[in-house]
């Protein structure tokens, strides 16, 4: 008698193949992102990371298979309540309309606030904690349209942190970041990882996904995929591979170290 | 402690342009009863609203003027109302009650009811069914194959504008010249034509019952639907809520004053530019500041030339336009 019922909840993709126009077939899935996990994903342009990032948060109908938070299959739940314990940074903003800093890390809370309430001081509190961590309390009063790309990418990670899902999905967190906020925003999801999270990123960067990823799915331009712990995927030969880019490995404090080779 | 009172900062900092709003709106109603062919001095005014006074000034007051005054303000509150639902629909700041055909639809069925010559209260059904007719029109073409986009939508409407603006100046070429005035006056908005003021009143507070509690909603909406859907936002009724609701709004306000421009554009974006983009603040003071500016507009309109009258959409550009383009100017 095997244990079926997942005791953790878990965020599964299950027969999973999504929906990228123009292509015809593709692996199907199969992950258990558990709480804990670190998930990197890497692939070319077009392989279809953002796709498959806003297949597993039920923004995007799968081609075919679903994706099931806690045993539940997505469309089966209310997407306020899916947004208490999913959340995701978008690669792209629409800032059509003028918006504070602040205003835009409060917004985190809007699945937590019923429709005739305000926000509370819990809730600004949450939002204040979130700027503070990342290096955001004095640009708080800022216009979004002020903001450099850095700056406007971190503004997305504090709403996420507003929202304090127990699943996290970010699509290239570390987009526009100079080096060091890079590293912070690393550490900001392995911290969550440790506080019981499980987290889903797309890198673009090798060195990033090395040192950060505790499991690695290599998604592939035709649809191909492979998933695994990270140490068992960084096979040098397998991302040359993926990328079509020769690479010169190295280590560096116990981590692989990817370098293109020109 | 400190956070508690924050948020108390916070609702105040919300509240207090609404209640200036509030009384700049009162300040133009009883600019609207006062000034006239007899002018009222302010004493004698409120004199006639207890209940007392001279009986022609009764007769001025309450009979003529309250009754219109109530009517434009009902109107602008709707108009200003519809175009901030419209901006936050499409996305687009730049969006108006009538960008999606509303007005062309309600203008063509205006104008054929005229030509056939019915009378008034016709002319203003005509008016309310061509601009749901438009509006189910847009929305059945746009919504197509199921790919929904608020782009989609936005072209629908305009390229549908268009034709309804073709065909309008059709009607107008092959009218009789005795007719085209007052086909005019209706293209260019009139309060004359408005009857009582309660179907617009009414629908107004109805629909800022409905709204208030939609306004974080909103806000979340105006950050796009990704992002809307993420945050635990059912997009799809939302959006459809959001179109059918400032179509009606249109719709009411069209038929009572004709098509009068510009209010449902500027009046949103004016308040936006000087209060942010807070939906549970803008969408009140929309209602309130849309209703102010088209009393004020139709006092001008029936006193600057009396007894000739002007048609009330013609003020409300005049008056928009330049302090648009101030606000816009000054803003960063």
């Amino acid at each position: 008698m095997a244990i079926s019922e997942p005791l953790i909840e878990t965020l599964e993709a299950r027969d999973l193949v999504i929906d990228v126009p123009g292509r015809t077939g593709g692996r199907p899935l199969y992950l258990r992102i558990a709480p804990g996990e670190r998930w990197g994903v890497l692939g070319p342009n077009g392989a279809g990371k953002t796709t498959l990032m806003h297949t597993l948060a039920g923004l995007r109908a799968p081609r075919s298979g679903e994706v099931r938070l806690g045993g539940t299959p997505l469309s089966r739940l209310k997407r306020r309540a899916l947004a208490r314990r999913l959340g995701i940074v978008f690669q792209a903003h629409h800032d059509d309309f003028p918006a504070t800093v602040r205003e835009t890390a409060l917004i985190g809370r809007h699945p937590f606030i019923a429709p005739w309430q305000q926000e509370g001081a819990e809730d600004i509190a949450r939002a204040e904690a979130a700027l503070e961590r990342l290096d955001l309390t004095h640009l708080a009063e800022r216009e979004l349209s002020t903001l450099s790309g850095g700056e406007r990418q971190r503004v997305s990670l504090a709403t996420l942190l507003t929202q304090a899902p127990r699943f996290w999905l970010a699509d290239e967190p570390t987009n526009h970041l100079d080096l060091h906020h890079q590293v912070a925003v690393m550490e900001l999801l392995a911290e969550q990882a440790d506080r019981g999270c499980g987290v889903v990123m797309c890198l673009h960067d090798l060195n990033l996904a090395a040192r950060w990823c505790s499991h690695l799915l290599l998604l592939y331009p035709d649809g191909e995929a492979c998933w695994g712990e990270a140490s068992s995927m960084l096979v040098p030969a397998a991302l040359e591979g993926l990328y079509g880019q020769a690479l010169t490995t190295a280590m560096v404090d116990g981590a692989p170290v990817f370098v293109p080779r020109r | 402690m400190a956070d508690a009172s924050a948020h108390v900062v916070r609702r105040a900092r919300r509240l207090r342009p609404l209640a200036w709003l509030a009384l700049a709106a009162l300040l133009a109603l009883a600019i609207a009863l006062a000034l006239g062919s007899v002018g009222i001095a302010p004493d004698e005014l409120v004199a006639v609203l207890l209940g007392g006074g001279d009986a022609l000034h009764q007769t001025l007051v309450l009979e003529l003027r309250l009754p219109r005054a109530l009517a434009a303000f009902g109107t602008g509150a709707l108009l200003a109302l519809a175009g901030a639902l419209m901006q936050i629909l499409l996305r687009n700041p730049l969006a108006d009650p009538y960008v999606l055909g509303l007005s062309g639809g309600a203008s063509v069925a205006a104008l054929l009811a005229m030509l056939a010559g019915w009378s008034l209260v016709l002319v203003s059904g005509a008016a309310f069914i061509g601009a749901l007719a438009s509006t189910l029109i847009v929305f059945g073409l746009a919504h197509g194959t199921g790919s929904w986009t608020p782009t989609r939508l936005l072209l629908t409407g305009v390229v549908m504008a268009a034709g309804w603006g073709a065909l309008i100046s059709f009607l107008l070429a092959v009218s009789p010249v005795e007719q085209l005035p007052g086909m005019l006056y209706w293209l260019m908005g009139d309060m004359a034509y408005a009857g009582s003021p309660w179907p617009v009143l009414s629908v107004a507070v109805i629909s800022l019952l409905v709204v208030t509690p939609l306004g974080r909603t909103l806000n979340v909406l105006a950050r796009g639907s990704l992002q809307a859907g993420a945050l635990g936002v059912a997009v799809r009724p939302l959006e459809w809520t959001l179109y059918l609701l400032a179509s009606l709004l249109t719709a009411v306000a069209v038929t009572t004053a004709g098509s009068v421009g510009f209010v449902g554009l500027m009046v949103p974006h004016m308040l936006r530019l000087r209060l942010g983009n807070d939906q549970r603040l803008i969408l009140p003071a929309s209602l309130l500041a849309g209703g102010t500016l088209l009393t004020l507009a139709d006092t001008l309109a029936r006193t600057l030339i009396a007894p000739q009258q002007l048609p009330v959409g013609v003020i409300t550009a005049l008056l928009g336009v330049p302090s648009f383009l101030y606000l816009l100017s000054r803003s960063r």
